[in-house]
C-alpha cells in the first residue's frame, strides 16, 4: 500500500508563501478549470486555495518564537470527509491514498467541509463544487515531465526545502525517515483521522560548554612543570603576535 | 457554524410535515381501536395528509437552495451505505410518497377493512400504509438528526440529544398545527390533540434544555496546541494567511455578538414552549381557531430561532486556525 503525503518542516519554513502561489498557479491552470479568485487586487480579495501559510507567535514577549505553519489537505488515512459525501464525489484512492473530489459528481452541499476538522476543503464559489489539495495528481504521474519535476508544485517551489514529498508507508522513504528521526507528528490526533501529512517540530541546536572545557586540562607544559605563570586570562604569546 | 437559511427552513418545514402526519395517523390509530370517533376520511385524514405533504415539499424546495449544483442532486441517493445525508435524501421522498398515498387513499375512499377483531377493532388498508409512513417518518427524523450528530468533532451536535430534539421539536410543531386543523375539521379531537401537544411540548422543552445545559459546559478536545502541534500554553495566531476572508471565515463563523446569541436563546425558549402552550390553552377553551393558528405561527417562528442557534452554537475545530486576520 502506498500513501503519498507531504512532510512539512516547521524548523525550516520561513513563511514566504511561495508554496501558496505555486499551488494556486498550477491548480488554476489545470484541466478542472480555474480556481475562484475574486478581487485579487481589491480591498477584500477572496478565492479558493488548496494551501495556506499561517503564522503563530509562541510564548510571551520577549521570549517569543514565530512559527510559520503551511496548511493543506492532510490526506488522512481515515478521512472523515469521505464517508459523509452523499454522492460519492469525495473518495480516497486505493492506489496511492490521495483524497480527491470528482468535480463532475459534486453537488456542492458542503457537508464534507463540515466533516473536516482541519478546514482544508474550500468550495469554489464560481463552479459551486468542493475543491481541495490533489497533491498535484495531474503532475506527479505526468511522464512528459522529467522525473525530478514529478512532485507537487508546492514542494518544487519551496526555497528552503521545508516540504518533503513521498510515500509514508515505505519505511525507507525520505519522508518516513524524517518522521521517524526528526519527531514528525500529526495534527489533532484526538479525532483519530490519522493524517498522512506530518509536521516536523522546531528543533534547537544548542552548544553546551562547561567551564572546565575552557581550560586545557592536559596541557603538556604542566608535565614539564612549566606552567603559565600569569593569570589564566592574561594574554599569551599567540595573542600578541600575528603572522 | 454559519446558519444557512436553506437548512433552517428545510429542517423546520419537514419537521412540521412529519409531525403533522404522525398526528393525523395517531388520530386514525386511536379511532381504529375505538378510543376516538372516526373522522371524515376526506376532510380530516385526507386533507391533513395533504397539508403535511405541502410542508414536506416546501422543505425539499428549501433544501435545493443549499446545493451548489442542484441539477446533480439525484446522485445524492447513491452513498446510503455510509452517509446519513444520502439516507435522508432517500427517506424524504419515501415519506412524501407514503404521505401522498395515505392522503390519496383517504381522499378517494380507497380503503378496505382487512381484518376485524372480536372486540370490533378494524385493521384498514390506510392504517397499513400509515404505519409504513410513520416508520419512514421516524427514519427521516433519525437521518436528519444523525447528519449533525455523526460529526464527532462538532461536540455540540455529537450527542443523542440532537436526534431526540429533531424528533420531539418536529413532532411538537406538527401536533400544534393539527390542533388548529382539528378545530376546523374535527372539533371533537381538539382536546385530544391539545393534550398530546402539551405533553410533547413539555418533553421537548426538557430535552432541548438538557442540550443547552450540556453545550454550555462542553470541554473542547481540540485546542490551538493540538491544531498546530506545539506544546506551549501561550500561542497566538498572527496571520491566517489571507486578509480578505474565505469560505473558512464565512461558512464556519456566525459573526454575531454574545449578546445576540444570548437573546436568540431566550427568544426561542419563550416562543417555542410557553407562549404556544398559552395560546393553545386559551384557543381550546374559547374554541378560537385564530388563537390555535397563532400558537402554531408563534411556535414556528420560535423554531426558526431555535434552529439558527443550533447551528450558530456549534463550534467547528477548524475555527482554531482562523482566529485573526
Amino acid at each position: 500500500m502506498t500513501q503519498l503525503a507531504l512532510v512539512i518542516d516547521l524548523n525550516v519554513c520561513v513563511g514566504c508563501h511561495a508554496c501558496v502561489t505555486s499551488c494556486k498557479e498550477w491548480n488554476t491552470s489545470g484541466a478542472a478549470g480555474p480556481l475562484a479568485d475574486d478581487n485579487p487586487y481589491g480591498a477584500a480579495p477572496t478565492g479558493t486555495f488548496f494551501n495556506r501559510v499561517q503564522t503563530y507567535e509562541v510564548g510571551v514577549f520577549p521570549n517569543t518564537e514565530t512559527v510559520h505553519f503551511p496548511k493543506s489537505c492532510l490526506h488522512c488515512e481515515d478521512p472523515p470527509c469521505v464517508p459523509v459525501c452523499p454522492t460519492g464525489a469525495s473518495y480516497k484512492r486505493e492506489s496511492d491514498g490521495i483524497v480527491l473530489v470528482d468535480y463532475d459528481k459534486c453537488i456542492g452541499c458542503r457537508y464534507c467541509s463540515w466533516a473536516c476538522p482541519y478546514g482544508v476543503r474550500e468550495i469554489d464559489e464560481h463552479q459551486k463544487v468542493m475543491k481541495k489539495c490533489t497533491l498535484c495528481v495531474d503532475r506527479i504521474y505526468d511522464e512528459s515531465l522529467p522525473e525530478s519535476e514529478r512532485k507537487p508544485a508546492c514542494v518544487l517551489a519551496c526555497p528552503t526545502s521545508a516540504r518533503l514529498y513521498g510515500d509514508v508507508h515505505d519505511p525507507q522513504s525520505e519522508v518516513s525517515i524524517a518522521i521517524r528521526e526528526e519527531g514528525g507528528y500529526a495534527l489533532m490526533p484526538e479525532w483519530g483521522t490519522k493524517p498522512s501529512n506530518h509536521y516536523l517540530p522546531r528543533r534547537k541546536t544548542r552548544l553546551h560548554i562547561h567551564e572546565d572545557e575552557l581550560v586545557r586540562a592536559d596541557n603538556p607544559l604542566k608535565k614539564e612543570q612549566r606552567e603559565h605563570a600569569g593569570p589564566i586570562d592574561a594574554p599569551t604569546l599567540d595573542d600578541i603576535t600575528s603572522w | 457554524m454559519h446558519p444557512a437559511f436553506s437548512v433552517i427552513f428545510l429542517t423546520t418545514l419537514i419537521g412540521v410535515g412529519q409531525g403533522l402526519f404522525l398526528a393525523i395517523f395517531t388520530g386514525q390509530s386511536y379511532s381504529a381501536v375505538e378510543l376516538l370517533p372516526a373522522e371524515d376520511s376526506a376532510a380530516f385524514y385526507g386533507t391533513g395528509a395533504m397539508i403535511a405533504l405541502v410542508f414536506l415539499a416546501a422543505g425539499l424546495i428549501a433544501s435545493v437552495f443549499h446545493l451548489g449544483r442542484p441539477e446533480r442532486a439525484w446522485r445524492a441517493a447513491s452513498q446510503w451505505r455510509t452517509s446519513w445525508l444520502s439516507r435522508e435524501v432517500i427517506a424524504l421522498p419515501a415519506v412524501m410518497g407514503l404521505v401522498f398515498l395515505y392522503g390519496l387513499m383517504h381522499y378517494f375512499g380507497w380503503d378496505t377493512v382487512l381484518f376485524t377483531s372480536k372486540t370490533g377493532a378494524r385493521l384498514q388498508l390506510t392504517l397499513v400504509v400509515g404505519t409504513l409512513g410513520a416508520i419512514a417518518t421516524f427514519a427521516l427524523f433519525l437521518c436528519t438528526g444523525m447528519i449533525y450528530a455523526a460529526i464527532k468533532f462538532l461536540q455540540e451536535w455529537s450527542n443523542p440529544l440532537t436526534v431526540i430534539n429533531y424528533l420531539l421539536l418536529g413532532t411538537m410543531s406538527g401536533f400544534t398545527l393539527v390542533t388548529a386543523f382539528a378545530s376546523y375539521s374535527a372539533p371533537d379531537l381538539v382536546r385530544f390533540f391539545g393534550v398530546w401537544t402539551t405533553i410533547i411540548t413539555v418533553t421537548a422543552f426538557l430535552t432541548r434544555s438538557a442540550s443547552l445545559i450540556r453545550n454550555a459546559r462542553i470541554k473542547y478536545k481540540s485546542s490551538i496546541q493540538t491544531a498546530i502541534g506545539i506544546r506551549h500554553n501561550q500561542i497566538q495566531q498572527k496571520s491566517m494567511g489571507f486578509m480578505g476572508g474565505s469560505v473558512n471565515t464565512r461558512d464556519f463563523f456566525h459573526h454575531q455578538t454574545r449578546l445576540f446569541m444570548k437573546s436568540i436563546k431566550w427568544i426561542f425558549l419563550v416562543l417555542v414552549f410557553p407562549l404556544p402552550l398559552i395560546c393553545l390553552w386559551a384557543g381550546i377553551n374559547q374554541a378560537n381557531i385564530s388563537l390555535l393558528l397563532a400558537a402554531f405561527g408563534v411556535q414556528y417562528i420560535g423554531l426558526l430561532a431555535e434552529r439558527w442557534l443550533f447551528f450558530a452554537q456549534a463550534n467547528h475545530p477548524q475555527n482554531l486556525y482562523y482566529q485573526t486576520v
